[in-house]
C-alpha cells in the first residue's frame, strides 16, 4: 500500500462521519430553508423581516456585549489568579469554574433567583426604595446570565496563557522605566492576544446560540435561538427555522472569522 | 555620561521557602567601574545582581547605594538601571527600532528626538538596516546588540548584564566580548556583569567577584584572581591549577620527587601549594631539583600540556612549548620560579 493510500484510509472514517452527520444535514437544512411559500426568500425574509432582524440584532449585541465584558473580568480575575498564592486561592478558582458544569436552564434559574419577582435584588430595592426592581426576564438578565456560564471558560483559558508568559519581558519593561499600567498595556495584554481572541470568539459563539438560559428567562425578548425553536415546535413553521439557522450560523462564522483574522494579525505580531 | 558609584552594603537574600541565596555581602563600585560577578550556577551572581536592579529586596539591613542616594526601596522602573537578560528579553510585538525606543518613549522624549537618538544606538552597535525587522527575524548576535542598544537608550546610572553572551556559539561570543568591552569603555557607565565564563570575566572585568555559595571568595582585578588567588575554590575555578598538598621545609616545597625552593620567609609546616601549569618549566633531568616522568602528552596546537607524575603526591600538569620534543616514559627535570608557587590555605573554601 502506498503512502497516500494508507493515509486516506485513515481518513476515510472522518470522511464518513463529516458527511453523515455535517454535509448532508446541512445540505438538507438549506434546501428546507428554501422549500417553503416564500422559496429562497425565506432567507432573504431573516433581514428584510423586522421581527427577525430585530431579533438577529439583538442576540448578536447580546453576545458582543457578553463577550467584551466576559473578557474584562475574565482577564483582570485570571492575571491576578495565577499571580498570586494566597489561602483560598484554590477554592475561589473551583468556584469561579463550577458554573462549567450547569446547563443553561439551571443559570437562568439562578439569575430569577437573583433579580426575578421573588429575586434578592427585588426584595433589596423595595426595602430600600420601595419599588421592586426586576430584570431578570428582560436583556439585562439574559446578559447576566451568559456572563456568568461565559466566563469559566474564558478565565480558564487566560489562566493558562498567563502562566506561559516570559516575565523577563515585564522585567525589562520595567526596567526601561514601565510601571504596572504601561506593562500592561504594551507587554502583557499583547502577548495575551491569541488567547483573548481565541477564547473570546468560544465565549461569542456560544452566547449567539444558547438556549437553555434564553428559554427559562427571555420572555420580554426574543433571541435568534429561541426565535428558532418557537418557529419550529409553535408555528410549524419549519422553512422559517431552517434559514433562521443557517442566518444564525453563517452570521456567527462571519464574525468569528473577523476576529480570527485580525487576531491572526495581532498574534503574529507578538510573536 | 559619567557613571555613578555604586555601594552595596550587607545585602543577603532569603527566599520565602527560607532558602538563603545570598549570604550579606558589601561591595564598594568606583563610577565608569566594569566589574564581572563570577561563579558557578547557584552561587548567588544572578541574585546580587536582581537586588542591585532592584527586581528583589535584600534582607532586612541591606542597602543600594547609587551615587550616595539609597534606592534600596525604589522600585526598578524608577532606578534607572540598563538591563540585559540572558534570553535578551526582546519584546516580540514591537520591531527593532520600537525595541531601542521603548524606554525613551516611557519617558515621554518627543518623537524627533527619539529617532535621532535610536539611529545614533544603531550606528553604535552596527545594527544598521535592521531598523524595522521583526525581533524573531534577527540572529542571535543581533538579538543581543538590540537588548544592549534598548538598555543603554535610556542612558542608565548602572548596566546590569545577565550573562549576555551564554546563548551565542564560541566564535561569535568571542568577537562580541571584544565589542562589549569597547562599547563598555566608550559610554563609561558603571557595569555589573554576571557570567560563569572565566574567561569572559578576565577579558570585561576591571575587577572580578568570584563567588561561590551565595558568598564572595575573593575580590580583584583579572591579575589577582589568577596570580594570586586567595583560596583553593577560586585558584581552581579560575584558570587551570595544581593543586599540591605538600609541607614547606627550610625554605623549600619538599615534595616526594625532590623539593622546589620557595620566596623567602616562607614559615614551615604543611601547606596546599597552587603551580599553574604555564609556570612550569620542563628541564633535563641531571642537576633539577624536581624529578618526575612524562605520563601522558596532548598536543593542543598553540602548546603541549604534559601529565608529569611521580613529582608530587599526583600528576602535575604541565604547559610544555609547543615546539618541544617530549613523550611519554621520559625521565625530566621540573623547575618553578619560586614566586610561581602560591600557598593557599589549609581549608578547601
Amino acid at each position: 500500500m502506498t503512502k497516500r493510500a494508507f493515509v486516506q484510509l485513515c481518513l476515510l472514517p472522518l470522511a464518513v462521519v463529516v458527511t453523515a452527520f455535517f454535509v448532508i444535514p446541512m445540505a438538507r437544512l438549506v434546501l428546507i430553508g428554501a422549500s417553503g411559500s416564500q422559496g429562497i426568500g425565506a432567507y432573504a425574509a431573516i433581514l428584510l423581516e423586522p421581527r427577525y432582524r430585530e431579533t438577529l440584532l439583538n442576540t448578536i449585541i447580546l453576545a458582543a456585549a457578553t463577550t467584551v465584558a466576559t473578557l474584562l473580568v475574565a482577564t483582570i480575575s485570571g492575571l491576578f489568579l495565577q499571580r498570586h498564592r494566597f489561602p483560598s486561592r484554590a477554592l475561589l478558582v473551583a468556584m469561579l469554574t463550577l458554573p462549567l458544569a450547569f446547563p443553561g436552564v439551571v443559570v437562568g434559574f439562578l439569575i430569577i433567583l437573583l433579580a426575578g419577582r421573588q429575586g434578592l435584588i427585588g426584595e433589596i430595592t423595595s426595602a430600600l426604595f420601595g419599588t421592586k426592581e426586576v430584570f431578570a426576564y428582560s436583556i439585562e438578565g439574559l446578559f447576566l446570565g451568559y456572563l456568568y456560564f461565559s466566563i469559566p471558560r474564558v478565565i480558564l483559558t487566560i489562566m493558562a496563557a498567563a502562566e506561559k508568559l516570559d516575565m523577563s519581558l515585564e522585567e525589562a519593561a520595567r526596567a526601561l522605566g514601565a510601571g504596572p499600567w504601561a506593562v500592561h498595556r504594551d507587554i502583557i495584554l499583547p502577548a495575551l492576544m491569541p488567547a483573548l481572541i481565541a477564547s473570546g470568539a468560544i465565549a461569542f459563539a456560544t452566547a449567539m446560540g444558547a438556549f437553555g438560559t434564553a428559554f427559562t428567562l427571555a420572555t420580554d425578548i426574543d433571541v435568534l435561538p429561541m426565535l428558532i425553536y418557537t418557529e419550529f415546535t409553535l408555528s410549524a413553521n419549519v422553512a422559517t427555522a431552517a434559514a433562521l439557522s443557517i442566518g444564525l450560523g453563517l452570521v456567527t462564522w462571519a464574525i468569528l472569522a473577523l476576529a480570527r483574522s485580525y487576531g491572526g494579525n495581532a498574534a503574529a505580531a507578538s510573536g | 555620561m559619567t557613571g555613578v558609584a555604586l555601594r552595596i552594603e550587607t545585602c543577603g537574600k532569603t527566599f520565602a521557602d527560607a532558602t538563603r541565596a545570598l549570604e550579606p555581602v558589601t561591595l564598594t563600585i568606583a563610577p565608569g567601574e566594569t566589574v564581572v560577578l563570577l561563579g558557578p550556577s547557584g552561587c548567588g551572581k544572578t541574585t546580587l545582581l536582581r537586588i542591585i536592579a532592584g527586581l528583589e529586596t535584600p534582607d532586612r539591613g541591606g542597602r543600594i547605594v547609587f551615587n550616595d542616594k539609597d534606592v534600596t526601596h525604589v522600585p526598578i522602573e524608577r532606578r534607572n538601571v540598563g538591563m540585559v537578560f540572558q534570553s535578551y528579553a526582546l519584546f516580540p510585538n514591537m520591531n527593532v527600532a520600537e525595541n531601542i525606543g521603548y524606554g525613551l518613549k516611557i519617558r515621554s522624549v518627543n518623537a524627533s528626538e527619539r529617532k535621532k537618538r535610536i539611529a545614533e544606538l544603531i550606528a553604535l552597535t552596527g545594527i544598521e538596516g535592521l531598523e524595522h525587522r521583526r525581533v524573531d527575524q534577527l540572529s542571535g548576535g543581533q538579538r543581543q546588540r538590540v537588548a544592549l542598544a534598548r538598555a543603554v537608550a535610556v542612558q542608565p546610572s548602572v548596566l546590569l548584564l545577565d550573562e549576555p553572551l551564554t546563548a551565542l556559539d564560541a566564535a561569535l561570543r568571542e568577537k562580541l566580548r571584544g565589542e562589549l568591552d569597547r562599547l563598555l569603555r566608550a559610554l563609561g557607565i558603571t557595569t555589573i556583569y554576571v557570567t560563569h565564563d572565566q574567561s569572559e570575566a578576565m577579558a570585561l572585568g576591571d575587577r572580578i567577584v568570584v563567588m561561590r555559595k551565595g558568598a564572595i571568595a575573593q575580590v580583584g582585578t583579572p591579575r589577582d584572581i589568577y596570580f594570586a588567588p586567595e583560596n583553593r575554590f577560586v585558584a581552581e575555578f579560575v584558570g587551570a591549577a595544581n593543586i599540591i598538598e605538600a609541607v614547606c621545609e627550610g625554605g623549600a616545597l619538599v615534595l616526594p620527587g625532590g623539593a622546589l625552593p620557595l620566596a623567602n620567609g616562607t614559615l614551615d609546616g604543611p601547606a596546599f601549594a597552587m603551580i599553574r601549569p604555564e609556570a612550569i618549566k620542563l628541564v633535563a633531568a641531571g642537576g633539577a631539583r624536581l624529578h618526575g616522568r612524562v605520563d601522558s602528552v596532548s598536543f593542543v596546537g598553540d602548546r603541549q600540556r604534559a601529565s608529569v607524575g611521580g613529582a608530587a603526591g599526583k600528576p602535575i600538569l604541565v604547559d610544555v612549548p609547543n615546539t618541544m620534543a617530549v613523550s611519554v616514559g621520559d625521565k625530566i627535570g621540573l623547575s618553578v620560579e619560586p614566586g610561581a608557587i602560591r600557598l593557599l590555605p589549609g581549608d578547601p573554601t
